[in-house]
């Protein structure tokens, strides 16, 4: 379980987040939504601690990453899975080499386990025959699947995604978004997934969490998000021509 | 003023968190090769038309009989070990090393893989940057030397072949009264400069915001700044080693 606790953080004076506090539950894939710009990759990059927030605390099961020394801070990032908007593979390294890396640097397993692993997420995540090419060599939907393989070649605990399903077809969209929850249930981890994307939210959302302008303003599930009377929340959900014909059917 | 407050910054971040030595020990000899190895070429062309031209208009400006043919040699020795070995290839160098350093970080930076080697917590400055910057001081003071001996035998061929000196004109000018220090001088010069150069590519990549444009900015902006920062440092350099 991660637990945020009044986070707040701005930029140049411009208030991004504002006193947002909330908790993600292991096993299930908890969402943050909202409109373009609103702060989550922010609240994202604060979670995983790429951006340190002026206010406010995050728990890893407890575990500051701020107060942890160096030995827990090294635990902590070995279960710290994250897959990236544009998949974030390196570009000098073949897929092999990239999904390894993690491997390389944080543990010490043998060149040949290390093989092993690296064959069995890249297979669980449906990619075969493709260790030697080169991240230009292969489509974004592979690119997205090797950065899920790359984030949990560890034995991770908690796994973060930041908008996995930009610039793909909605079918891919779509198996992306399965492979996370099914990884997520499999492995028993702790996901937190960004997006804006709702069919994700109403396919995956199992906690979502909106922000509107910096703040939280609703939580709730894909169950009773279409319901949830919140006003904000229904302008951002029924956004299209399309979708505010279809909610006067609901 | 304030970026150059940011670039002292991330010079010292560099140096915290690092990792194993061995992984900077396969690190820096990639970058040795990419950096040195593939620059020879470039070095050794213009070094060597470079020794051939100062030749040639060294001649043109001293016609008198009052002196000897051999000050032809004598002075393009001087002008190409003191200055242009050092200065003119490391212009050259910025122009190729520099500006591949920035982009190649500046994409990482907008892909967000410098992000993904700091969630894996690696320090990604000094993973990225430390090889660049010890690679480039190793291996440029090599291509200066190159590019030395290759500028003196650039112009020992256009010397002879016009008929501006004999040989032996030549090589007795290269020879007379040559003074050690300036071959020092051309070293400290050229791990001084291949410092600025990698070190002020990489501050411009690694801290490179947007998208594709800002990539062939910062790449851009890495030249002109390690191009000024060399010639001050020619400067500097000239005034405290040679007065
Ligand atoms: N490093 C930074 N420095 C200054 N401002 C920043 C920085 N990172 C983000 N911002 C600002 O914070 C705001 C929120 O950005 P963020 O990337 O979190 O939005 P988002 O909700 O993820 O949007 P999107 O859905 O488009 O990805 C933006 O206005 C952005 O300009
Ligand atoms: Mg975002």
């Amino acid at each position: 379980m991660i637990e945020i606790n009044n986070i707040s953080k701005s930029f140049d004076g411009t208030q991004i987040l504002d006193d947002i506090s909330g908790k993600f539950e292991r096993g299930i894939t908890n969402l943050i939504i909202g409109a373009s710009g609103t702060g989550k990759s922010v609240l994202l990059k604060c979670i995983v601690g790429l951006i340190t927030p002026e206010e406010g605390e995050v728990l890893y099961d407890g575990r500051s990453f701020l107060k942890a020394d160096k030995e827990e801070k090294a635990q902590m990032r070995r279960e710290i899975g994250m897959l990236f908007q544009g998949g974030a593979l390196f570009d000098s390294k073949n897929i092999e080499e990239n999904v390894m890396f993690p491997l390389d640097l944080l543990t010490d397993m043998k060149k040949d386990e290390k093989l092993d692993r690296v064959n069995n997420v890249l297979s669980r995540v449906g990619l075969e025959n493709i260790n030697k090419k080169m991240p230009a060599e292969i489509s974004g939907g592979q690119k997205k699947r090797v950065g899920i393989a790359r984030a949990i070649v560890n034995d991770i605990n908690y796994l973060f995604c930041d908008e996995p399903n930009s610039g793909l077809d909605p079918r891919t969209s779509l198996l992306i978004d399965e492979l996370i929850q099914e990884i997520t249930h499999e492995l028993n981890v702790t996901t937190i997934m960004v997006t804006h994307d709702m069919n994700s939210v109403m396919g995956v959302g199992e906690y979502i969490m909106y922000l509107a302008r910096g703040k939280k303003v609703w939580e709730g599930n894909s169950d009773n998000i279409l319901t949830s009377g919140q006003e904000d929340l229904e302008d951002f959900i029924f956004a299209s021509k399309f979708m505010k014909k279809l909610r006067k059917t609901l | 003023m304030k970026s150059i407050g940011a670039y002292f910054i991330f010079l010292g971040s560099m140096f915290v968190r690092r990792e194993s030595f061995s992984s900077y020990f396969k690190l820096t000899i990639n970058e040795c090769i990419s950096i040195g190895w593939n620059s020879i070429l470039i070095v050794a062309i213009t070094s060597t038309f470079m020794g051939a031209v100062t030749t040639v208009q060294t001649a043109y400006n001293l016609v008198s009989p009052l002196i000897q043919n051999y000050v032809v040699a004598q002075v393009t020795r001087e002008m190409v070990v003191l200055e242009l070995a050092p200065t003119i290839t490391a212009i050259v160098i910025a122009g190729k090393v520099g500006s591949s350093i920035a982009s190649g970080l500046g994409t990482m930076r907008i892909t967000e893989q410098i992000d993904a080697l700091e969630v894996m917590g690696v320090n990604a400055s000094s993973y990225l940057v430390l090889p660049k910057i010890i690679a480039a001081m190793i291996m440029y003071p090599l291509l200066v030397v190159i590019a030395g001996f290759l500028a003196l035998y650039g112009g020992y061929i256009a010397g002879t072949m016009t008929g501006i000196l004999t040989e032996t004109e030549y090589v007795y000018g290269i020879r007379i009264d040559f003074n050690p220090f300036t071959i020092q001088f051309a070293l400290i010069k050229s791990v001084v400069f291949a410092f600025l150069i990698a070190s002020i590519s990489a501050y411009q990549g690694f801290f490179t915001t947007g998208g594709a444009l800002e990539v062939g900015k910062s790449s851009t902006s890495a030249v002109t700044k390690s191009c000024i920062a060399v010639l001050l440092a020619d400067y500097i350099l000239a005034e405290l080693l040679l007065n």
